[in-house]
């Protein structure tokens, strides 16, 4: 279980673009959160996937609540991560081959035995040739990183997959792609997803049901905003 | 640039695009389409070549001709044979030509007569780029200054291509606002106040200022909301209404539907089907397994990717390029390339989709009967690739009678 429990969050703590925004997501299902873009949308996703500090709430991870974000937090929670966002140009790292970034989570906690195998084994999940993975991120499309992008979100088999507009660059049968290696991890593992986007046909389409922002916020002294007494 | 995968080519890319009209030029990531866009406006880099012609005829009825089988493209790019990476493609000759006088490109004495490729920078800057073809680009954000206001940037546009009397200049950039629908109580503020549908408009009011004949659209809704694509889409689709040739060159096939006449589908650097974008959209559908292929993907029909990916556009196989990742290849798929599509219509293909059953045959498999007009078994027919699907004279299948459906807002 993913529970976001009335989260206040952004980028000035005077005007946080998220106001008490709750939301749960159960083991293995799939929750497609749609909203405009500047919305809040993806800060949520951020502070879902540990990666952006929210001013107030909490985020309870499996039973345990937060308590460190990006580096600080603790690695099992951490790794139980895996985030894909919108552009992956600005997600990698142009110096890295697709292989070495797609390896880069394994490397980083100390798995590099495993890494040759495990990224063959991704590269072949997410449709991606031997002879890409020497290429450095320019020398392919979008949507060729973006799969290696999904590939390195899956290298430590998370629990819980959060992918912000991952598809929003592409075109439609690189998204059915994409969204079908998704589904198929999730099927082998049962993990679960928040798919963030503003395209209703495709996340209607994609999870289990789709909420929005508003919809999750709790109108201010309404019954579902309990005050953070805490 | 040492890879196939920077080789930018476009091979006997051919199809005509009239005043009044808009063309969506579709395709995945990587087929060529943005080389063929950036061709048109002379702005090719220069590691890619493509073939043919293109002709913006000015005037009353402004035309785009794109024409580009033949010696070139044969000669330079060597279809049957694989091509070594970095070597590959062609040259694309866009000329101009006047509507009253349709003379031969690069006639002595014929100003309206532009070879684009031997144009030099300064004449594309000064005669193409704005004045004939207006670019409406893919990032607003990135295509205004930020340091200054809507009404300098249009000003200053308005200078460079009009060259008006002083007086005139606010009046002629408040114009071309109106032309884009900018709310003119907003030309005093600066790209970082607009919210992304107005940077989007006020993007598309430079490229108006020019009152240019033909409008491209690079990839306008990547990474727009969806009402913000529908609101794009639409606004292109007024240009065209009120007399322009708007090309829309885009990987979103529900803006493309929203707004085309016409579609072109490109694959690996060739134009594979152009069709009627009703016939396209709806029945009979499409003729090209691939775009098949590629409308089946959306989540509105089938959410089934194709599979495989693209080839290189530096080492395509010899034969069709779609050959590898299509279900109705034969022997001669492998070996003959298929004739490219008459600028009138069909698709490049041995085996194109029969057109789809006007009524539901019960031979239609898949998931993707309810909103997609799957063909019915794969039969392989020997059609010429440039014959038009037969006119759709049965009536539409009863599940689907507009099909313009895809598009609806939710
Ligand atoms: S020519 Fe052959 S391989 Fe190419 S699309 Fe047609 S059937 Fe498929």
């Amino acid at each position: 279980m993913l529970e976001l429990r009335r989260i206040t969050a952004g980028y000035d703590r005077r005007a946080p673009v998220l106001r008490g925004v709750s939301l749960d997501i159960a083991p293995g299902e799939a929750v497609g959160l749609l909203g405009p873009s500047g919305c809040g949308k993806s800060t949520l996703a951020r502070v879902a996937a540990l990666l952006h500090r929210p001013d107030s709430g909490e985020v309870v991870v499996d039973g345990t609540p937060a308590r460190g974000w990006r580096h600080r937090a603790p690695r099992e929670q951490r790794t139980a991560f895996g985030v894909v966002f919108q552009q992956p140009r600005l997600s990698t790292d142009p110096r890295l081959t697709l292989a070495a970034a797609v390896a880069e989570p394994l490397r980083a906690t100390g798995r590099r035995a495993e890494a040759g195998s495990r990224t063959a084994e991704l590269a072949e999940a997410v449709g991606l040739t031997p002879d890409l993975l020497t290429r450095r991120p320019h020398e392919v499309s979008d949507g060729q990183l973006q799969r290696a992008c999904l590939a390195r979100a899956l290298a430590l088999r998370p629990r819980w997959l959060v992918c912000d507009e991952m598809t929003a660059m592409l075109d439609a049968s690189t998204t059915a792609a994409l969204v079908g290696v998704v589904e198929d991890y999730r099927r082998q593992t049962g993990a679960g997803l928040l798919a963030v986007g503003h395209d209703r046909d495709l996340l209607e389409r994609w999870c289990d049901r789709t909420v929005t922002l508003e919809s999750l916020t709790a109108p201010p002294g309404g019954p579902r905003s309990p005050v953070a007494g805490r | 640039m040492r890879r196939g995968a920077d080789v930018a080519a476009v091979t006997g890319a051919s199809f005509d695009l009239d005043a009044g009209q808009c063309l969506a030029l579709v395709g995945e990531s990587g087929c060529g389409k943005s080389v063929l866009a950036s061709a048109l406006l002379g702005l090719l880099p220069g590691n890619a070549r493509a073939t043919g012609t293109a002709t913006v005829r000015t005037g009353a009825d402004a035309t785009v001709r794109t024409t580009g089988r033949g010696g070139g493209a044969e000669t330079d790019s060597g279809p049957a044979t694989a091509r070594p990476a970095g070597s590959a493609a062609a040259r694309l000759r866009p000329g101009l030509r006047s509507h009253t006088r349709p003379s031969p490109r690069n006639a002595p004495g014929v100003p309206d007569v532009l070879d684009l490729l031997a144009a030099d920078e300064e004449t594309l800057a000064r005669r193409v780029r704005g004045r004939l073809v207006g670019l409406v680009p893919q990032s607003p954000a990135a295509h205004l200054t930020p340091v200054r206001t809507v009404r300098s940037q249009l000003e200053e546009t308005v200078r460079e291509l009009c060259a008006p009397a002083r007086q005139d200049l606010r009046a002629a950039a408040e114009a071309a606002a109106g032309r884009a629908a900018f709310p003119a109580d907003h030309l005093d503020h600066y790209p970082h106040q607009l919210s992304g549908g107005l940077a989007q408009r006020a993007a598309l009011a430079l490229a108006l200022v020019g009152d240019a004949p033909v409008l491209l659209a690079d990839e306008p809704t990547t990474g727009l909301d969806r009402d913000l694509v529908n609101r794009t889409a639409d606004e292109l689709r007024r240009h065209a209404d009120s007399g322009r040739a708007v090309l829309l060159v885009t990987h979103d096939l529900v803006a493309a539907e929203r707004t085309a006449d016409r579609v072109a589908v490109m694959y690996a650097g060739r134009i594979v089907e152009l069709s009627d974008a009703r016939d396209f959209f709806g029945t009979p559908g499409p003729r090209h397994p691939y775009a098949a292929g590629l409308l089946d993907a959306l989540p509105t029909r089938a959410f089934r990717t194709i599979p495989g990916t693209p080839p290189e556009l530096g080492s395509l196989p010899a034969g069709c390029a779609f050959a590898p990742r299509c279900h109705r290849a034969t022997d001669t798929c492998t070996t003959t390339l298929p004739a490219p599509p008459a600028p009138t219509g069909g698709a490049a293909c041995h085996h194109p989709l029969e057109p789809a059953p006007a009524t539901p045959a019960s031979a239609a498999p898949g998931p993707a009967s309810i909103t997609s007009p799957t063909p019915p078994a794969p039969v392989p027919l020997p059609a010429p690739a440039s014959a038009r699907p037969a006119a759709h004279t049965g009536p539409a299948g009863p599940a689907h009678p507009d099909p313009t459906e895809a598009a609806a807002d939710a």
